[in-house]
């Protein structure tokens, strides 16, 4: 009985010192890790508007934009591939959360200074946060001549100013959606009819198609009876962003002759399609492509070449 | 009886500290594709090893999501377009010491390892043999491995217009110091 005893405690022993070893990984409490979501657009503008992607710390990008005339000047203008305009922009990282930039477009010459900010950044894990918030701000200085020197000018008539909120979120790999509520303020209006603040909603989306090819579509609505004495359209753009290597390509259609936020959404006069003085059906749809290349200025802490 | 008893907690009791673990949460884990045209090289800080010197048994394992770049957009291109981090947060080597005979962790001295086991990433496994240099120095145990992983293996496309750019075998190296675990 003794015996039989002790061999059982025995055998229990060496059953239990015997037995498979736990996941070694296991025993090691996991640090708390937050994850933070990366990449809901392939590039830091949608189309003619910001997304709320934002260059890394240190890295410089180099954009080169085209806005081409309209479809309907036919094979003359080439399709409006004759009448071009451009910006060019550099945008730097300072922050993985601020980024400044400068641009220089051909609508009305304007250079603009930039700025965004990541305020949340959509994440899961220890910390959750279901959508990723940015502030955009800029000023746009029109430095086109003046139309009458004589008179007494005001530099400051030339200023208009923007100020908005990109509020998104990416629901899967493949799928973002964007609202971007967006103020333009100009400090001079062509009539006293015309509202100096103008007010517009932003919607804006992605779809990747493969790894390296999405769809993005970018709509701002502007709320009614702030422009009136001028014809104004609602801005679309529906574009292909196609990234090789270093350059993300945005190829699209949009009815937007500008690239920054005043003449896109004050000044953008005529629709994908509306009716022409004849009856016809004209549309003011324009192909344009953005084009970025970005350099990395400082390298990133915690990496060190191999 | 009492002898028994006594010997029987003496198994008890010798068990654990005979299988006291060691672990590292801050391994260096860098890696290096080199070609003619271009080296793509990052590094990950925080790779988690664990060893138990007892078993013979070690295991690894780094969030593919914490390497470095020197470029940001290569980093989010090697998460997004590569490893598909989101999907495969990890990368791990689990295996056992070969050579149990020619390896000491309790003895200072410097010692080669090697090490049979399953390599894991962006969802598929596969047998891996790696040699490991392990050093051991007042009750730390140092452990370094250089060893070359193809992406081809885990089923990593590599599109046609980038070919000349990602090596066919990427370089991989781990440094860690291992502490004994408080368990």
């Amino acid at each position: 009985m003794r015996l039989s005893l002790t061999l059982s405690f025995f055998l229990l022993a060496v059953a239990l010192s015997a037995q498979d070893e736990p996941d070694l990984l296991s025993l090691v409490e996991e640090k708390p890790e937050t994850e933070y979501t990366t990449a809901s657009f392939k590039s830091t503008k949608v189309v003619n508007g910001q997304s709320v992607e934002n260059l890394a710390a240190g890295v410089l990008d180099f954009r080169i934009a085209h806005r081409f005339g309209t479809l309907n000047e036919g094979l003359y203008d080439m399709f409006g591939l004759d009448a071009a305009t451009t910006r060019l922009s550099l945008d730097y990282g300072v922050t993985n959360r601020l980024q400044v930039g400068i641009g220089r477009s051909t609508y009305q010459k304007t250079v603009d200074g930039n700025l965004k900010y990541k305020i949340l950044s959509q994440s899961s894990g220890q910390k959750n946060m279901p959508v990723t918030l940015s502030y955009y701000t800029d000023m746009q200085i029109n430095t086109l001549k003046w139309s009458d020197p004589e008179r007494e000018n005001l530099a400051s008539s030339r200023y208009a100013f923007t100020h908005q909120l990109l509020l998104a979120r990416k629901f899967n790999e493949s799928l973002t959606f964007q609202f971007m509520p967006t103020l333009v303020h100009r400090n001079l209006v062509p009539s006293e009819e015309d509202k100096n603040d103008v007010f517009a909603l932003g919607f804006a989306g992605r779809v990747k198609l493969t790894k390296r090819v999405a769809i993005t579509a970018e709509y701002y609505y502007v709320l009614p009876d702030q422009i009136v004495s001028r014809p104004y359209a609602n801005s679309l753009a529906i574009g292909f962003d196609i990234e090789t290597g270093g350059h993300v390509f945005q190829l699209h259609f949009t009815n937007a002759q500008a690239m920054t936020y005043n003449g896109v959404i004050c000044d953008t006069p005529l629709d994908w399609f509306y009716e022409g003085e004849d009856g016809n059906t004209m549309t003011g749809i324009r192909f344009g492509f953005n084009l970025s290349r970005v350099f990395t200025i400082v390298k990133p802490k915690g990496y060190t070449e191999f | 009886m009492n002898r028994y008893l006594l010997f029987l907690f003496a198994l008890l009791l010798g068990g654990p500290a005979f299988s006291q673990k060691f672990f590292t949460q801050d391994a260096k884990v860098k890696f290096l594709s080199e070609t003619p045209i271009e080296k793509i090289d990052a590094t990950n800080n925080s790779g988690t090893i664990v060893l138990d010197p007892a078993a013979g048994r070690v295991e690894c394992k780094v969030l593919i999501k914490n390497f470095l770049f020197e470029k940001a957009l290569m980093q989010e291109h090697f998460n997004e377009n590569y490893m598909e981090s989101t999907t495969y947060p990890n990368a791990t080597f689990k295996g056992n010491v070969t050579n149990p005979g020619e390896v000491s962790f309790t003895k200072d001295g410097t010692y080669t390892a090697k090490l049979s086991g399953t390599m894991s990433m962006h969802g598929v496994e596969k047998p891996a043999d790696i040699v490991g240099k392990i050093t051991v120095k007042n009750g730390v145990i140092s452990v370094h491995s250089d060893f070359a992983v193809a992406p081809a293996d885990y089923n990593i496309p590599i599109p046609s217009v980038v070919t000349d750019k990602i090596a066919k075998s990427v370089k991989v190296t781990v440094d860690g110091t291992l502490k004994p675990m408080n368990k």
